[in-house]
Formats: structure tokens, C-alpha cells, sequence
């Protein structure tokens, strides 16, 4: 099986053999090279945040983001992120279930895996996903790194195996010649694949809404219902703001909000079956609310369909989700807001300001395993 | 030259400091909108509130903006909300000040600021308004000071992650907590008059906030009398935790100093300094430090305090065979530690302070505000530096110079185009393909007009 799947994966890597494939010499939209290295340039560069912690409100410096990488490592990882050569059988890419048509999420409640498998949670986005310090719903992770080793090797996800991603990618006509241009020597190594990876993913910026021009001082970009509805998010009332902070619009901390599973699904317990501590049962990191309108459904489950459900489950009265029997120790700004059906609204209408995807990146036509790429999670 | 927009709004900062240069009035009158006149003000402006009810919202973005109220012959302006508008005020400027305004029935907060450093926040009268009275949050120096606030149900003054703020001659009464100072930290509590709450003082970290910690904090010279209102914080709150009758309580904040405060007729105890422990049924955080560490607890007048202390501390006391609570309760666990101090211990009644040191320092004479000299650095966005920071915000981040980013070098777009920046304005404002080897340009639409030609003037006119 092994074999005969390397076999099929040759043929087509031959037919690209006599155009060898050139990695870019360029930094990706909005980042500066600086001794060959890229960096982020932001409308944002130039403020500060109290005590560095990158939240606060519309003129605040963001946290930290993964940069400094080359731009041949993070072109290396995008035509990765592409391939469907990292999952075990060659049907899955990254892109799979992080599709750049919906906001690098899937459309799916659960994603679908290897095989047709379900995955457990809903395929987060991952726009400005270098800025997060903690990755998944449940924060397991503490760097992109660490991340992917989930997808790529869990049996219901990609399927893959660390000593078949090295072999397939070193069996590849394409591949060590591109480690060189990235790496300065052929070697590949899982680091290296994990480095041009977390450099592909963290040049996913978002930052150029037409929130941020208010927010830099644009203000007459903003309809007055968009402006009602920013107010109604950072209000005192709602308090969306207290946990979706500017400028990432996510404070990075735990929530336990008590959203509700799809119906016949198990409570998930969230942080409490990383941690282990009762108290954190049901809590979810709070995720960045950018480019929020692409990447429906909502919620770790993919619960809610639309973005108003979403937004609408906070009027729902204080733990009006949580099944009977379940003792969670619900957030403290979980209360009753009492929201008018208007501001719902009007808070759907401020949310879709901070939809921004010029940075997109270029999605490429042909992978370097000679596969078909996997664009919109379709082989195209 | 590393960092040209830095120089660029420094030079508009020292303009802006002489507000004479630019200063207007902008006048409301009863009837008119508080926030048509914030919209039309440009930094420096003082939106001057003329005696009247004003029944909205007011949202304050811009930069060096007062509101002040002019009170006429004990007639005061009154931001009315009617028990179903969210937040009187809400500013994320800097530089800003807000005075001498009634403000009453919101269902959020009177005062509240996101970011925002330099902010001025006194008097102001705050009456029932639903979460908190003064809320600023992520702000670097500010003044609280000469608010009356009442009827509160959560904290009348809140500093939530701040830095650098002095709270001094207020009074704040009938609230759950009187003044709280949280995950914040170098804060001046002085001169304060906390009665009738259900607790007066609160010095605290709360877990799960992106700012862990709370340290160098000063309570001097407060009035912190009677507060046992029972509670009644909504549900879930954090401050809905709290017992009644505490004048004050420092929860696992560091390096809070406590000295001439009168603090009398609290019926649980007169402070009470514990860890995280104190606070139940929320979720646990690793990266919040619990212990309340050196605590320096100088000379204070208590009397009369613990008369009729809530069970868990009655059932505390009773192990030292008293039925009442103490002036000064540490509980069990890190609160009793040597690393806390005390001077002159045997004039309080007790619990839990046997092993804490003699205090070295014995007062805080040399500190006379925790604000910064000079201000916090802000970076005022004004008309005329808005097309700097949209260059290099934006369009720097594609174009370099005299070099190949994503797009092609500025020096190449200036010769095609010389002077005509009308041109550019209409490109960017729907960019077509033009080169094969570079990928389209993403289109700037979102901009006006009016904005694209200004951006197009400036790529114009780069230099380097
Ligand atoms: C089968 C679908 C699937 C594939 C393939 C997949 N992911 Fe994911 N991804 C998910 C799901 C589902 C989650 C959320 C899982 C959780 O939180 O428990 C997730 C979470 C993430 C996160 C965390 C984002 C955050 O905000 O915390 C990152 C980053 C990520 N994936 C990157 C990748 C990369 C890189 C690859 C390829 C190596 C990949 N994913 C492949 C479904 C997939
Ligand atoms: C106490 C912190 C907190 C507050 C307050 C809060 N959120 Fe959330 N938000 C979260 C957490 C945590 C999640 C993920 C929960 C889950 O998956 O079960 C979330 C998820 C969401 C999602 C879905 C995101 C996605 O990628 O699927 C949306 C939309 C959202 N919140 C909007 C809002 C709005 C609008 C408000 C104000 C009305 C708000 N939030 C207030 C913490 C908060
Ligand atoms: C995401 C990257 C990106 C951003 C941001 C960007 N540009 Fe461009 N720009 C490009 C690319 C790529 C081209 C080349 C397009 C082509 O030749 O088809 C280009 C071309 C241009 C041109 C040349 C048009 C011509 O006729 O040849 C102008 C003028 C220009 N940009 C101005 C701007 C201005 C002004 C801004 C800021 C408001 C800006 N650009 C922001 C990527 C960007």
C-alpha cells in the first residue's frame, strides 16, 4: 500500500521535474524585509500597550506576532499548507479544513477528516492566528509548532505519521531543493517543516479593516448603525470587548460561557480535560472575532449557523445553555445584558467591520508533490 | 529616521500641549446633542454642557477633548438614561477630561474609558447607574478625583488595569464597593470618604484578566466608616462575593500600604487581607499570583469595627474565643505571613497577624502622587498626520521605496505618474492588473475620495 501510494505520488512530481520551482525572494503583503528577514508594518506599529499586554482599545499596540522569518520559508509554507502530500494517504492538506474562501476555516460545524472521519470541534479561523500565545479551543497548545503536530498526526485528522511526512517529503523530486532555498541546505527535518509552516501562518494578517481606519482616525468610514453597534460591543451592557479586546479583539484568556453542543453531542469539558481542574470545566479561549463574518458556524461545536445566533446566545439569560446537571463556574460578564433585538443587530452590523482579507495570500495552482493543491477543499 | 511617524506626531503632540493655539469652545444647550458637539470638536476643544437633561450616549475617540459641565446657580447638566441606555460616557482618547456632570440611570457604567492614558475624570456626580460609576480601564496616568457617586452596583470608582492613577476626594456611598483599584497598579487612594457600602476599599487581583498583577498601591488618609450595606451585586459578579461589613480588603494585591486611615463601625472587620482563596465558584487562573505579598500596615485609627461579623468570620474568631471580628483580619494561608508588617500592633483587635514583621518604612510622606510628571506619552491623531499613518500603515506595507516589496518600488509609481495624484486616487480606489509579474493590488475603495487623493498626494511626495 505504502509503496504503491509513492509510486502514484512520482508521477506526477516528474512531469514538473524540468521547471524547478523558485521560492519567493519577497516579503508577503504587509510585511517589510529587514537583513532578509520580514516584519510586520501595521497601522498599528507605532503604539503602545499597557504593560505590553496587546489589548486595551482602538489606538493600542497589538501582542506580540510570530515574524522574522524569510520570505522563502514562509513561501515554503504555504505551497505545504497546499499539499496534500502531508496527510497519510494524500487526500488532506492544512487547507482541508482551512479553506481561504471561509476565512481559513471550513463551513463545517465538525470537521471532516481522514477517511470521512468527524473531527471533535469546529476548524477555527486562523487569520492573525501568529498573535495568539495559546492555539485550539481548549489552549493546549502553546505555539504554532506545537500545534500542528495535532492535525498531522491525529488518526481522524490528517493520519499522517512524523516518520512518513520526513520520507514523503524527502522522496519528493520538488521538496529538498526548496528546503535549501528556505533552509540553506537540503536537510528536512520535522523543525523545518514546522518552522515554514508557523512562517506561512503568521503572515496571515488581518489588520486593515474598515474598523481599523476608525479606529486610526478614519472615523467617516463607519455607517452611524456600525458606530451604534461598536458602541454597543464595548459597552458595559454586552461587554464583548471585555473578553474580545482590541486591537486583536480576543484578550487570549479563558472563558467559560456555557455555549450549548449540537443536539446529541456530549458536554465538551474544554480546558478541564487539558488541565484537569474542575473549576476550569467548560471554559474555551476566547477567539479573535476578525474576519468573523467569513467563518460560520460559530463556537468550538459550530453550534450556531449565523453570526446573529451567535451573537444572540448572550442575551439568552445566564446559563441558559448549560445542560441540567452541569455545575460550571459561568464568566463573570456571562449576565443578563437584556439586549434589544436592534442592538443584536447593529452589533452583526459592527462585526462585519472588521472583515479585512486583502492580504490574502496567493493560492497556488500546483504544489511542489506535484498532488493537486487543496483550494477551498477542493483537489482543484 | 527609524520611526517617522513617531517624530511627525510629536511635533503635533507639543502643538497640541498649547491649547490656547488651538483651543475652541463648542457650547451645548438643553435640548442639543452632547455628541454632535464631540464630533465637531477637534483636539484641544472643550465641549462646554450648559445646565439641561441630556438623555444619550456620548462615545469620545478623538484626542485632548474636555467635556465640561457648567453648573449655573446649584442647576446642573444631567445625562439622564432612563434605566435602558448602556454607558453615559465612553472614551478611548487620550488626553481626555470629563467634569461637572450629573449622571444617573444608565444600565452600564457613568464614566468608562478603553485605553485612553492622561484621562481627568472629577467633579462629577454619579447616581444609580447600573455596573460601575467610574470605570477606567487600560489607561496609563489619571486623575479621579471630587466625584460624589451612590447606588451602585458594583464598584461606584473601578480601576481596571491601569497604571499611574492618583483617587483622591471622593465619596462614594450606598455602593456594593466603594473603590476598587484591580489589576492595576502604582495607585494613590487618598483622602477618600468610603461609608455604607457593603465594602468600602477594595484592593484586588481578579483572576482570568489579560493583566495578571497588582502592586504598589497607597490607601492614606481615607474616612472608611459604616460600610454594611447588604449585598446586592448581580449575580455572578465578582463583587457579589464579598461579605458585608468589610472596610477593607486587599486580596492577593503586593506592596499595598495602609496608613491614616480612620476606619470605624464596619460590623465584619476593619481590613481584611487575604488570597484568591476568598473568592469562590470562578474559574482557577495559573498565571494569577494568589498570595497577598508585603502588605506594610502603618498607624490607622480603627474602633468599632466587627460588631456583628458574617459566619465564616465568626466561626474564625471563635477559635480565639471572641464573638466579634477584628480591626484586622489576615486569613489563613499567605495573609498571615512574615513578608506583611505592622507597626503598633497592640492597638487593633486581631486574627492572623502574629508572625507578620516590625515595618521598616514608617510612612509614605515622600510620595505625593503616583501620576507620571509630564503625562504618558500620547500620540494625538489629527487630520494631519492621519495620511502619514494611513501611508505607512497601509500602502508602506506593499511599497517600499527604491526597492521590489509585493508591489512595485514607490520611485517607480511616482515616475509613472509625476504629478497627477489623481490618478493614483482613482487606482487604488479600484486597481486593475498591470504588471505580469506582480500580483494584483487589493483594492482601497473603502477609503473616500477625498482620502485616497490625500494618500496619493503624499506616495507622491516620498522620499525615502
Ligand atoms: C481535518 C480538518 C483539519 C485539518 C486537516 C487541519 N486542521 Fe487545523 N484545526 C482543525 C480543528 C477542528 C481545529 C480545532 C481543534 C481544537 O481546538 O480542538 C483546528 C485548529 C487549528 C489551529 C488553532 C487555531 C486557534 O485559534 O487556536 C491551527 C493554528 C491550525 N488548526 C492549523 C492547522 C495546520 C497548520 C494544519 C496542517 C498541518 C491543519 N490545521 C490541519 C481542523 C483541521
Ligand atoms: C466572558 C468572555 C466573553 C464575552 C463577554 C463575550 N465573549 Fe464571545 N466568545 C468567548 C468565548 C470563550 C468564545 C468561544 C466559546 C465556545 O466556543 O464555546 C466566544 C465566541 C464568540 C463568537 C464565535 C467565534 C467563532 O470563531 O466561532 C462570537 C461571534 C462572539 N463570541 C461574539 C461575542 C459578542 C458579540 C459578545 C458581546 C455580546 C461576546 N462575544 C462577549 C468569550 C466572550
Ligand atoms: C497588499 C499589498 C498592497 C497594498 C497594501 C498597497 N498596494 Fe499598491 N500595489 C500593489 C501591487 C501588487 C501593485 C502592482 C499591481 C499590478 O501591477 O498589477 C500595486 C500598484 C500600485 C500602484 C501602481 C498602479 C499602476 O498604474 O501601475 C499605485 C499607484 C499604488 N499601488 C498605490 C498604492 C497606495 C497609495 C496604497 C495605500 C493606500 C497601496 N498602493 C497599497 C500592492 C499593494
Amino acid at each position: 500500500m505504502r509503496g504503491l501510494l509513492s509510486i502514484l505520488l512520482l508521477l506526477p512530481v516528474l512531469a514538473h521535474a524540468e521547471a524547478p520551482w523558485r521560492l519567493s525572494e519577497v516579503c508577503p503583503a504587509g510585511f517589510r524585509p529587514e537583513q532578509g528577514r520580514c516584519y510586520l508594518q501595521s497601522l498599528y506599529g507605532e503604539y503602545a500597550s499597557l504593560q505590553d499586554s496587546g489589548v486595551g482599545g482602538l489606538k493600542t499596540g497589538l501582542p506580540p506576532l510570530r515574524e522574522g522569518f524569510t520570505p522563502q520559508q514562509i513561501d515554503l509554507g504555504r505551497l505545504m499548507f497546499f499539499d496534500p502530500l502531508l496527510s497519510g494517504d494524500g487526500t488532506l492538506a492544512c487547507s482541508s479544513c482551512h479553506q481561504p474562501s471561509k476565512g481559513f476555516a471550513d463551513g463545517r460545524g465538525l470537521s471532516i477528516g481522514i477517511n470521512g472521519q468527524l473531527a471533535h470541534r469546529s476548524a477555527p479561523s486562523l487569520w492573525n492566528v501568529g498573535f495568539l500565545k495559546r492555539l485550539f479551543w481548549d489552549a493546549r497548545a502553546s505555539s504554532l509548532e506545537e500545534q500542528m503536530e495535532g492535525p498531522l498526526y491525529s488518526p481522524i485528522e490528517m493520519g499522517n505519521s512524523p516518520e512518513q511526512l520526513l520520507k514523503s517529503l524527502n522522496e519528493s523530486a520538488a521538496y529538498p531543493p526548496l528546503f535549501k532555498q528556505a533552509f540553506g541546505d537540503s536537510a528536512i527535518s520535522l523543525d523545518r517543516i514546522y518552522t515554514a509552516i508557523t512562517a506561512f501562518e503568521s503572515s496571515l494578517v488581518s489588520l486593515n479593516s474598515r474598523y481599523d481606519l476608525y479606529a486610526n482616525g478614519v472615523h467617516e468610514v463607519l455607517s452611524k448603525d456600525e458606530i451604534e453597534g461598536m458602541n454597543v460591543f464595548r459597552s458595559f451592557v454586552a461587554r464583548c470587548a471585555e473578553c474580545h479586546t482590541p486591537p486583536a479583539f480576543t484578550n487570549q484568556q479563558i472563558a467559560i460561557l456555557g455555549t450549548p453542543e449540537p443536539d446529541g453531542h456530549a458536554f465538551d469539558s474544554g480546558v478541564q480535560a487539558v488541565t484537569g481542574d474542575a473549576s476550569q470545566r467548560g471554559g474555551f479561549k476566547v477567539p479573535t472575532l476578525r474576519n468573523i463574518e467569513f467563518s460560520a458556524p460559530y463556537m468550538h461545536s459550530g453550534r450556531f449557523e449565523t453570526l446573529r445566533e451567535a451573537v444572540a446566545f448572550y442575551t439568552g439569560g445566564r446559563g441558559h445553555a448549560v445542560p441540567e446537571g452541569e455545575k460550571l463556574n459561568l464568566h463573570w460578564h456571562i449576565w443578563e445584558p437584556n439586549l434589544t433585538d436592534r442592538e443584536v443587530d447593529v452589533l452583526v452590523a459592527f462585526l462585519k467591520t472588521l472583515s479585512d482579507e486583502s492580504f490574502m495570500p496567493p493560492l497556488p495552482s500546483a504544489v511542489p508533490s506535484g498532488l493537486r493543491p487543496v483550494i477551498d477543499g477542493k483537489s482543484n | 529616521m527609524k520611526n517617522p511617524i513617531r517624530l511627525g506626531l510629536l511635533c503635533l503632540g507639543l502643538l497640541c500641549s498649547m491649547p490656547s493655539l488651538w483651543a475652541a469652545d463648542i457650547p451645548v444647550k438643553d435640548g442639543e446633542s452632547i455628541q454632535d458637539a464631540v464630533n465637531k470638536a477637534s483636539p484641544g476643544d472643550v465641549v462646554l454642557i450648559y445646565p439641561g437633561t441630556y438623555k444619550e450616549s456620548v462615545y469620545i475617540d478623538k484626542d485632548n477633548i474636555t467635556l465640561r459641565g457648567v453648573v449655573e446657580e446649584g442647576k446642573w447638566p444631567v445625562l439622564e438614561g432612563e434605566g435602558k441606555r448602556n454607558d453615559a460616557i465612553l472614551y478611548s482618547g487620550n488626553d481626555f477630561t470629563v467634569e461637572w456632570l450629573t449622571i444617573t440611570h444608565y444600565k452600564g457604567n457613568a464614566i468608562m474609558g478603553q485605553s485612553g492614558n492622561n484621562f481627568t475624570i472629577r467633579y462629577n456626580k454619579v447616581i444609580d447607574t447600573g455596573v460601575y460609576g467610574i470605570f477606567p480601564q487600560f489607561g496609563k496616568n489619571g486623575l479621579i478625583e471630587y466625584n460624589v457617586l451612590s447606588g451602585i452596583e458594583d464598584a461606584a470608582i473601578y480601576v481596571g488595569m491601569c497604571d499611574n492613577v492618583d483617587v483622591r476626594h471622593n465619596e462614594v456611598f450606598d455602593n456594593v464597593a466603594g473603590i476598587e483599584i484591580e489589576n492595576t497598579r502604582h495607585a494613590l487612594v487618598e483622602n477618600n470618604y468610603a461609608h455604607d457600602n457593603t465594602a468600602g476599599l477594595l484592593v484586588f487581583i481578579t483572576p482570568g484578566l489579560p493583566i495578571k498583577t497588582t502592586f504598589d498601591v497607597i490607601l492614606r488618609n481615607n474616612f472608611v466608616v459604616n460600610n454594611n450595606t447588604p449585598n446586592f451585586g448581580a449575580p455572578g459578579s465578582i463583587v457579589s462575593k464579598v461579605p458585608q461589613g468589610i472596610g477593607i480588603v486587599v486580596m492577593a494585591a503586593d506592596d499595598v500600604i495602609v496608613e491614616g486611615n480612620i476606619v470605624s463601625g464596619n460590623k465584619t472587620a476593619g481590613i481584611v487581607i487575604t488570597d484568591l482563596a476568598f473568592i469562590t465558584d470562578i474559574s482557577s487562573d495559573p498565571e494569577s499570583e494568589p498570595n497577598p505579598d508585603r502588605l506594610v500596615f502603618l498607624d490607622n485609627l480603627m474602633f468599632d469595627n466587627g460588631a456583628d461579623p458574617v459566619a465564616e468570620v465568626k466561626a474564625l474568631m471563635l477559635t480565639q474565643f471572641s464573638r466579634t471580628g477584628p480591626d484586622i483580619l489576615a486569613t489563613p494561608g499567605s495573609a498571615q505571613e512574615q513578608d506583611n508588617c505592622i507597626i503598633n500592633r497592640e492597638r487593633y483587635t486581631s486574627f492572623g497577624v502574629k508572625k507578620w514583621s516590625e515595618c521598616e518604612r514608617k510612612s509614605t510622606a515622600d510620595v505625593l502622587s503616583y501620576r507620571i510628571p509630564g503625562g504618558a506619552p500620547s500620540e494625538p491623531v489629527t487630520a494631519t498626520n492621519r495620511t502619514k499613518l494611513l501611508y505607512q500603515g497601509i500602502c508602506a506595507g506593499c511599497h517600499a521605496y527604491n526597492m521590489r516589496m509585493i508591489g512595485p518600488p514607490t520611485l517607480a509609481v511616482q515616475a509613472l505618474y509625476r504629478n497627477d495624484a489623481q490618478g493614483i486616487a482613482d487606482y487604488i480606489g479600484e486597481p486593475h492588473k498591470v504588471r505580469p509579474d506582480y500580483p494584483a493590488m487589493p483594492s482601497q475603495g473603502h477609503l473616500s475620495p477625498e482620502l485616497r487623493k490625500e494618500v496619493a498626494e503624499y506616495m507622491l511626495k516620498v522620499t525615502k
